[in-house]
């Protein structure tokens, strides 16, 4: 094994470029575990710590390009205004020691369905900046998850960061394990409002071969508050249309039984958590002042 | 490959470390500080806890080439760093003080063992107020978790010198133990930081 320490971000993408089969290492939380119990022997570990931007965010006019090794309590401590869904899901990642090192890039690298991250990243609307020595492009983040632990990157690419829409309205994060610290999902969602736009977004983890959005959920919602002038008069959401669209995200999973838990069962969480992640934000967006709500409507 | 990194404020070296081998094994099986333990190895017990440039983290999770030109604080090195950091304020390592602090030498570290105030005799006095309060707390039974939990709640008391309960629970929610059912380590934590308060 050949332990690859690039200076520079220029170097690391030198680098990877001459060894596409090289792991890329950051914080570490995933890649040693496989080391440790010799799932993975890569023939090049490819350290990221040494590049420095990539533990940096910048805060923009429209989104946040969230460095890719920025770790988890970072985003919890700094980010919590432009970014709440992703706050609360950083909250939720394993232990303090993990989310000291662990970061969304990593997440994303790995894809896996269980990732934290990848549910209020749905949510959201976000991209994916990933970069080769051929050039840097944006991967919208509805693409960018394309098998189980598979994503969109080529060979070459690292991912530099994640450009992650700041929120316009409430955003909230749910998670279902066993306890509240050092859980692996058995299911998660997040729900963003987007009264700029008058949409809702969705997310959904682990339960479905990779991360997921109830879009017939969203289009049914979206549809019915739209129809009720629900984003103009603040009413409560009539509970038929919370259950609707509690079994349509139920209905956009698609699970499997395992040692966490059944399908059966990921189905019907993710259903409770779509209706109550539903009704958190919409309380909080009704308690917005009337006049706010308008304003937010007309941008 | 060779490794150079700063271990309880003093400089050292690892020579013939694999590349995918972990900080925590570079700690025990290397530099022989066994004071780290090693039981999941996958993050999910915190009993390997150390500080890296200041930051708690599993050392299981860091690769050894990670660490290159970096600060560890082990376990070994708790108690002159609490002291330094009583006498000079800040976090106690050389990255937050500008006066080179004294650290603890690979060989006092191999040898340190834990030396309390003797409650009968007085004697001993070699260890952080940390690890003084979970020997008077009852907090230790196997040991296996302690180190880790020292590290831990050090670096929790050192950021809340006044810690709720759930300060507490949050800062060793990644620490598992299974003897102790939590609560003596509850007690140790607030007694540690009900004495750092009476001392300021």
């Amino acid at each position: 094994m050949d332990f690859l320490r690039p200076a520079s971000w220029e170097e690391a993408l030198a680098a990877k470029a001459e060894h596409p089969t090289a792991v890329p290492i950051a914080g570490g939380t995933d890649v040693m575990v496989e080391i440790n119990f010799d799932h993975r022997r890569p023939e090049y570990l490819l350290d990221l710590n040494r590049v420095g931007e990539l533990s940096e965010w910048e805060v923009g006019e429209e989104t946040v390009r969230l460095g890719a090794s920025v770790p988890y309590t970072r985003i919890m401590e700094n980010l919590r205004p432009e970014l709440p869904g992703l706050a609360l899901a950083s909250h939720t990642v394993a232990s303090p020691q993990i989310r000291n090192r662990g970061g969304v890039g990593g997440n994303l690298g790995t894809a896996s369905p269980a990732g934290d991250a990848h549910p209020a990243l749905l949510a959201a609307g976000a991209q994916v900046e990933a970069e080769s020595v051929r050039g840097s492009r944006l991967i919208p983040i509805d693409d960018f998850y394309t098998g189980v632990k598979r994503n969109a990157l080529a060979p070459d690419e690292l991912i530099r960061a994640v450009h992650i829409d700041k929120a316009d309205g409430p955003q909230q994060y749910s998670k279902v394990g066993t306890r509240n610290a050092m859980v692996i999902a058995v299911c998660a969602f997040g729900l963003a409002l987007h009264p700029g736009t008058r949409t809702v977004r969705t997310g959904i983890g682990s339960a479905a071969p990779t991360p997921v959005r109830a879009k017939a959920a969203e289009e049914f919602l979206n549809a019915a508050l739209d129809e009720g002038g629900f984003w103009d008069n603040g009413r409560i959401i009539t509970p038929s249309v919370a259950k609707q669209f509690a079994d349509l995200c139920a209905g956009a999973c698609n699970p499997i039984d395992d040692v966490r838990g059944t399908a059966s069962y990921r189905r019907h969480a993710v259903g409770v958590m779509a209706r109550r992640t539903l009704m958190w934000t919409w309380e909080s967006y009704r308690g917005t002042d009337r006049a706010a709500r308008r304003m937010g409507g007309a941008a | 490959m060779r490794v150079n990194f700063t271990v309880n404020g003093r400089p050292q070296e690892a020579d013939d470390v694999w590349e995918g081998e972990s900080l925590l094994y570079m700690l025990r099986e290397r530099l022989g500080l066994p004071g780290s333990k090693n039981a999941c190895e996958q993050g999910e017990c915190g009993s390997c806890t150390v500080r890296l440039d200041g930051e708690p983290v599993c050392s299981c999770l860091v690769a050894a080439g990670q660490v290159e030109g970096r600060e560890v604080v082990t376990v070994e090195g708790l108690a002159e760093y609490a002291k330094q950091r009583s006498e000079h304020g800040g976090c106690g390592t050389d990255s937050c003080n500008s006066s080179r602090t004294a650290g603890t030498s690979l060989d006092e570290a191999k040898r340190w063992a834990a030396r309390g105030i003797d409650s009968q005799t007085g004697e001993g006095g070699e260890l952080s107020p940390v690890q003084q309060a979970f020997i008077d707390a009852g907090a230790v039974q196997c040991g296996f978790c302690t180190p880790g939990l020292l590290v831990a709640a050090d670096e929790m008391l050192e950021r809340h010198p006044n810690p709720s309960d759930a300060d507490i629970r949050e800062a060793l929610s990644g620490n598992l133990c299974r003897c102790t059912g939590y609560e003596k380590i509850m007690d140790a934590v607030r007694l540690a930081a009900a004495r750092q308060s009476e001392e300021v």
